[in-house]
Parts: structure tokens; sequence; C-alpha cells
């Protein structure tokens, strides 16, 4: 993991802005997953490029479609996946590579993974899934040990925990499945956790209490979350900053209320319309068609471009960077740039949507 | 009412359904006494959360419930009405023989299954799928007809196709889900049974097949059970919606009135389950504790334990579904709740007037003109 910080262009760093040093820091994160074709040697560009940053006591969401890299990113910071480039700080201090290193790296950065189907063993018990990282990171006593596990089940509200913990997950539902996936992801204490899709497969009447729980988490451990979803709604009632990707890069970031309120990327606006809203009372007017492109050939320039209803020529041809859109929101897009911003009202508005 | 106004008659009619899993002793009851009517033409969504029967009632009116499921009581009317024909013919599917049920299946009553991503033969290529009903169902048919109706299915639900010959996994999610629609609507049913059909698919997929769907719909006139946990979802597409607790229908209502004005506890705790996109941030609460095990439900009402209202008498006698107090008479709005019978304080939350804030969007509003709820608190 070399450091190609290459200071041609300033970094943009997404996260939550605090004072200090934040507790974990991804800087310029690349991955790119090699795939073998007929044509030889090609890669798919997952993550392109992000700079990220965690302050402890806070919660991150990042939001996109699937293949939009939002769960390569969650790896990437968990060290399951080695990036391309790009290097990980956790409180300022660059993350070594050696066997000791990574497994104090795993106790302090702790993942929670989408689906609670395969990330639970099914030949064992709920017990031995809450005990093995409590006698692993944290060697309770002897005593210790059971009341710890069934601590960690009442705090997911798996109540009373002496019904669930000596059930397998094949006996649980999909949603006990998941908290028992969290139960063990704060049984190491980790100071940052990384909850990918942590409530998508609940029911919905207890991902509220999901949610809440991983905002008590932030607020009473000081933990810094970062929470992968697709549902921009829940993005913006738990975290306290939402970062937009598509196809590998970040396209917005900026403060949870003010993305939702006042997106400036398209892509983000497209994302907003889809989303389902009982209190809409129009028709809903999908901004922009299409599926997200291949990240083995990316398109050119912006990739967002060919689903685009603003795209200009210029889009076609450069990357946009990052720039802001007021306050601490970011979008990249060039949009927002005074030298290519479309010179009368009417490039402004969508062109007609094409089937 | 919503489901009267411009709908059609009843096309299917469920009634007192009861669906047990296991038999015997440990038989555990999946649903409980489930009534609803779908009408021509209309789009009745069916809520709840796993466990809660949605799925289950979707398999037991098709008769594909699999055993431990027993279906141990209840009617399933189908009101048949072929394309083109003016006879309705009626058949109680739970009474239907195997040929009887042939007939039905698919080509009257067609389903779109949860996860496309396994409904599909991932050996078969699309096209094989694709006529493979086609050649049970309308025998006369040539190979050379039942390839053009496959591209023009695919291309109804905008599949290009060149598309025919790809196996499923060629295909993206979005793509394999919208083949899972073509089928099902390949014979022209009336009826068309859709349990989550978009739940494993990205938002903005989800609202291209859905505007797709009602677009299919206005066009082709079948009407749609639509089966989803997803509340805020089935509020912006169904006209009217059916919610489930534990096996039981506990409020039924057009998507509207019930989003609007919510009689059910459970009901009102889903709503509030859903984080607004626009708006003041508000921490809430969703709702406190977890679904019932079916294996131990409790006593009474079974969302009493959860629920912040209850009383005494909703841990000792299950609520049947009946008119709730704030509507007025000739409405078709149910809920099963102690709270909503005659000379209960009913809470503010669940006494607001039925859709006195909208400008009535989807027929003609229930009571217009409401008497008072017997008093306010809390």
């Amino acid at each position: 993991m070399t450091t190609p910080t290459t200071e041609t262009t300033p970094r943009v760093v997404h996260g939550p802005k605090r004072p200090g040093t934040p507790a974990l820091e991804a800087r310029n994160l690349t991955k790119h997953f090699p795939v073998h074709q007929f044509r030889g040697r090609q890669v798919v560009h997952a993550v392109e490029d992000i700079s990220l940053a965690l302050p402890e006591g806070t919660v991150t969401a990042v939001v996109g479609e699937s293949g939009s890299g939002k769960s390569t990113l969650a790896r990437l910071l968990t060290q399951l996946i080695t990036p391309t480039s790009g290097e990980l700080l956790l409180d300022g201090k660059p993350v070594g590579t050696s066997a000791r290193e990574r497994r104090a790296y795993t106790s302090q950065v702790h993942l929670v993974l989408q689906d609670p189907f395969s990330s639970l063993n099914g030949v064992h018990s709920v017990r031995y899934h809450l005990e093995r990282p409590l006698k692993l990171h944290r060697k309770p006593g002897r005593g210790e040990l059971d009341a710890l596990a069934k601590s960690l089940l009442e705090r997911v509200a798996l109540s009373p925990a002496e019904n669930y913990i000596d059930k397998f997950p094949h006996e649980l539902s999909g949603g006990q499945r998941q908290r028992v996936a969290i139960a063990r992801g704060l049984a190491v204490q980790p100071r940052v956790l990384l909850a990918d899709e942590p409530v998508s497969m609940l029911d919905v009447s207890i991902r509220l209490g999901v949610l809440n729980l991983l905002d008590d988490l932030r607020e009473r451990e000081r933990l810094a979350i970062l929470y992968v979803t697709h549902d921009i709604a829940s993005a913006r009632y738990l975290a306290d900053t939402v970062v937009v990707m598509y196809a590998g890069q970040v396209v917005e970031s900026g403060p949870a209320t003010q993305i939702t309120d006042s997106p400036a990327h398209p892509y983000t606006q497209l994302l907003l319309s889809a989303a389902p809203d009982p209190s809409r009372t129009e028709p809903v007017e999908l901004r922009g068609r299409g599926a997200p492109p291949s990240l083995v050939d990316p398109p050119s320039g912006c990739r967002f471009h060919p689903r685009c209803p603003f795209a200009m020529a210029v889009c076609k041809e450069t990357a946009p960077p990052a720039l802001p859109a007021g306050g601490d929101q970011v979008a990249a897009c060039w949009l927002l740039s005074p030298d290519h911003a479309p010179t009368t009202a009417a490039d402004a508005t969508p062109s007609a949507t094409d089937e | 009412m919503t489901a009267s106004g411009h709908l059609g008659e009843p096309v299917l009619e469920i009634r007192d359904l009861c669906v047990d899993y296991g038999v015997g002793k440990k038989a555990v009851r999946a649903i409980t006494d489930a009534t609803l009517t779908l009408h021509r033409g209309e789009v009745l969504g069916l809520a709840g959360e796993s466990g809660s029967g949605k799925s289950t009632l979707a398999y037991a009116l098709t008769r594909l419930l699999r055993a431990p499921g027993v279906i141990t009581g209840g009617q399933v009317l189908f009101h048949s009405r072929p394309q083109g024909s003016d006879t309705t013919r009626t058949v109680d599917l739970l009474a239907a023989g195997v040929e009887e049920l042939r007939v039905v299946r698919w080509s009257e009553l067609s389903v779109v299954f949860q996860s496309a991503m396994h409904a599909l033969n991932p050996v078969a290529r699309i096209d094989a799928q694709l006529t493979d009903m086609l050649k049970v169902h309308r025998r006369k048919m040539t190979a050379e007809q039942r390839k053009e109706r496959a591209i023009e299915l695919l291309r109804m639900v905008g599949i290009t196709s060149d598309r025919l010959l790809s196996y499923p996994h060629e295909l993206s999610g979005g793509m394999r889900q919208r083949v899972m629609i073509a089928m099902a609507l390949a014979l022209e049913p009336q009826v068309v049974l859709m349990d989550e059909p978009t739940t494993a698919l990205d938002v903005v997929t989800q609202r291209e097949i859905l505007e797709e769907l009602m677009q299919l719909r206005q066009r082709l006139g079948f009407a749609v059970i639509f089966i989803t946990h997803d509340l805020s979802l089935l509020i912006e597409l169904a006209d009217s919606i059916a919610i489930m607790y534990a096996g039981r229908i506990v409020e039924r209502g057009g998507a509207q009135e019930l989003f609007h004005s919510p009689r059910h506890p459970y009901t009102l705790g889903l709503i509030n389950s859903f984080p607004a996109l626009h708006g003041e941030k508000v921490r809430m609460e969703g709702i406190p504790g977890s679904p019932p095990a079916l294996t131990s439900l409790p006593g009474g009402c079974a969302f009493h334990p959860r629920c912040t209202f209850a009383l005494d008498r909703c841990s000792e006698e299950i609520p049947v579904l009946q008119r709730p107090v704030a509507d007025s008479d000739g409405t078709e709005r149910t809920a099963a709740c102690w709270l909503q019978t005659d000379g209960q304080t009913v809470p503010q939350q669940l006494a607001l007037p039925a859709s006195a804030k909208l400008p009535a969007p989807r027929g003609e509003a229930a009571g217009a003109e409401l008497p008072e709820p017997d008093g306010s608190i809390k």
C-alpha cells in the first residue's frame, strides 16, 4: 500500500467535518478487480480514488445502487480486500499489513455484513458466534462469557436472550439473524463500525430500532459508523453526512439533510425521484433512466453522462472534479462549474427522457 | 370507497381463509380468517412483516402451498371471465380439482415470485422459459407463433428481442424480474399475484418496473395483489391496502386513507417506521418489541404486547374486523382493534378524519362528513 498522493489537485475528503484526527481515514482508495476475458486482462474499476474520513461519534452514510462500489468501499476499509492503491489511517497512523497489525485492526474496525443468510455459519449456535469474538479479542473470565454474550443479544433487542442464545441460524428469522450478526460486530468493542446494508433484510417495524441502536452506539460509545445503504431516506435519518456513490466514484457528499433537500448532482436527484415517498402528491417523474454502466469499460468523462438528462459536451470528455455546492456539500458535476454551466436556462431543463 | 368506485366487480374473493403449518397438536396457525376482495383492475396491497402470513396467503390461494402447510378452512372464489366473454364462471380454488386448477393457473391467475434470481431456471434460455406455458396452455400455437409471442412479451416489458437466447445469469436483476413479469402476463391473466416483486432491486429499477407494470395494467386490465413489506411504496402504488399481523388482517382500507388516517395502532406504527425524505429530522421509534413467533402467540390481540394503547381487554379477547367508530356508515374500512369499538376513547392519532386533507385522489372519499370521534385524548 503505497501513497501516490498526488498534490496536483486538492484532495477532497468526504465525510463529516470534525476537528481533530478522524478515527479512520482513507486516502485515495482505489480498487480494480482483475477479470479475464477473451481480449486479455481487464479490470473492473470498482472503487476509484475515494478519500473518506470517519471521525468518532459520527455516522457517515454511503448511498448508491448495487454495483456502485459501496460494499467494495466498506470491504476496503475492513482490510478484507487489499486496495490497488491508497492507504488507510487509524487515528492518523498508517495501518500496517503484518498479521499482528491486521488482527489489532480487526478489533478496532468491524464489519456487519449485508446478508444474514450467509454471514452466520449454519452449523454453529448463536452462542458460538458471539462467544468466539469475545474469547479472541476480549478474553473474558469463565463466568463472564455467558453474561457478555447474553447482554449483546439484549442490546440488539433479542430478548429474552435465553430464548435465542442456543438457537441455530436456521431457527431464526432473517431479521433475528441479522441482529445476531450485529451483536457479533459489537462483541469486539470496535471503534469503527462498518455496517453494510444492516437493515435491508430486517422487518420494517424493527429497522428503526436498529438504526436507533446504531445512533445510540455513536452517542454512547463514540463509535465512528459507516452506514452503507441503498435507502436514501434512512441515510438521511441516521447519518450526519451522506456520500453518494455512482459507478465506483463519489458523485456528491455533504450534510444529510442538505443532500436530500437540495441535491446538486443529477444522479442524486434521480435517486431521490425514484425513492418511495408516501407523501408525494404528483406522479413520479424519473429524472433519467437506464442502468449503471459496466465498470470494466466505464464511460469516458463523467460516468453518469449516458444517463444524465443535463449532459453537456464536456461531460463526455473530462471527468468533473468535486466542486463546492454550498456549505460542506460537494458534487462532481460540471453544472456547478462557472466555466461549463449552461448559459441558458433551457439547457438546464432535462431533455425528453429517452426510453 | 376506493375499491368500489370506478373499479369493476369482484374477481377474487377470499373468505375466512385459514392456513396451518403442520397437523395435530403441533400445528401452527399461519393465517386466521383472512377475508379479502379483489376487484377487476384493482391493485390490492398486502403489507406485513415477515411471518405475518402474506406470502402464505399468496401460496394458499393459488394452491401452491406445500406440506407442512395445510389449508384448514375458507373459500377462495375466483370469478373468471375470460377476455371477450360475457359470462362469469365462479370457481372455488380451494375445492377445485387438479384439472380445474390447471386451467385457472397461469392462464387466469399468475404469480410473480419473490426472487427472480431463483425463480428462473438457470440452465434454460429465456425463450424456452417464456414459451413453456404457451406450449401447455395454447396448444394450437405453432413454434413460430410462440416465438413471436415471446418477443412481443419481452418488448412489452422493455427488453430487446436479442435477449431471447440469453440465460438468466446473463441478465441483470432488473431484467430477470422483467422476464418474470413477462412470463406472468404471457397468457393475459385476470389476476396477477406479486410476491415482493421488486424487493431485491435498486430504487431506480424498481420505479421503472413499477411504472411499466402500471401501464400494462391500464392496457390489459388485470388486477394485482401486490405483496410487500414496504408500506411506503404500497401507499403510492395500491388502490387499497390490507395490513397483516401475525396471520390476521388487522386493517383494510383505501391506500391514501390508510396513510393519512390509520385506524389500527400497528398501521400507525408501520407508517411511522419509514423515515421521511423531507422536513425536520426527528427521532422516530418505530414499533417497540419484535413480531411474535407464530408458535407462541400472545393471548387476545397478537399486537397487544407491542401496542402503546393496549387496554385490559386486548390481552383477553381477539378483536374482529369491523368498521372503526371514526368512520361513517357505508365505508369499506375495517380495523381489528378494540379501541375502534363503540364507547371507547379513541386516541387522537387513530381517529383522524378520513381523507380530510387530501383532494380524494382515487375514487370517492369515505365519509366526507364525519361524526366527531368520541373525544380525543393523548
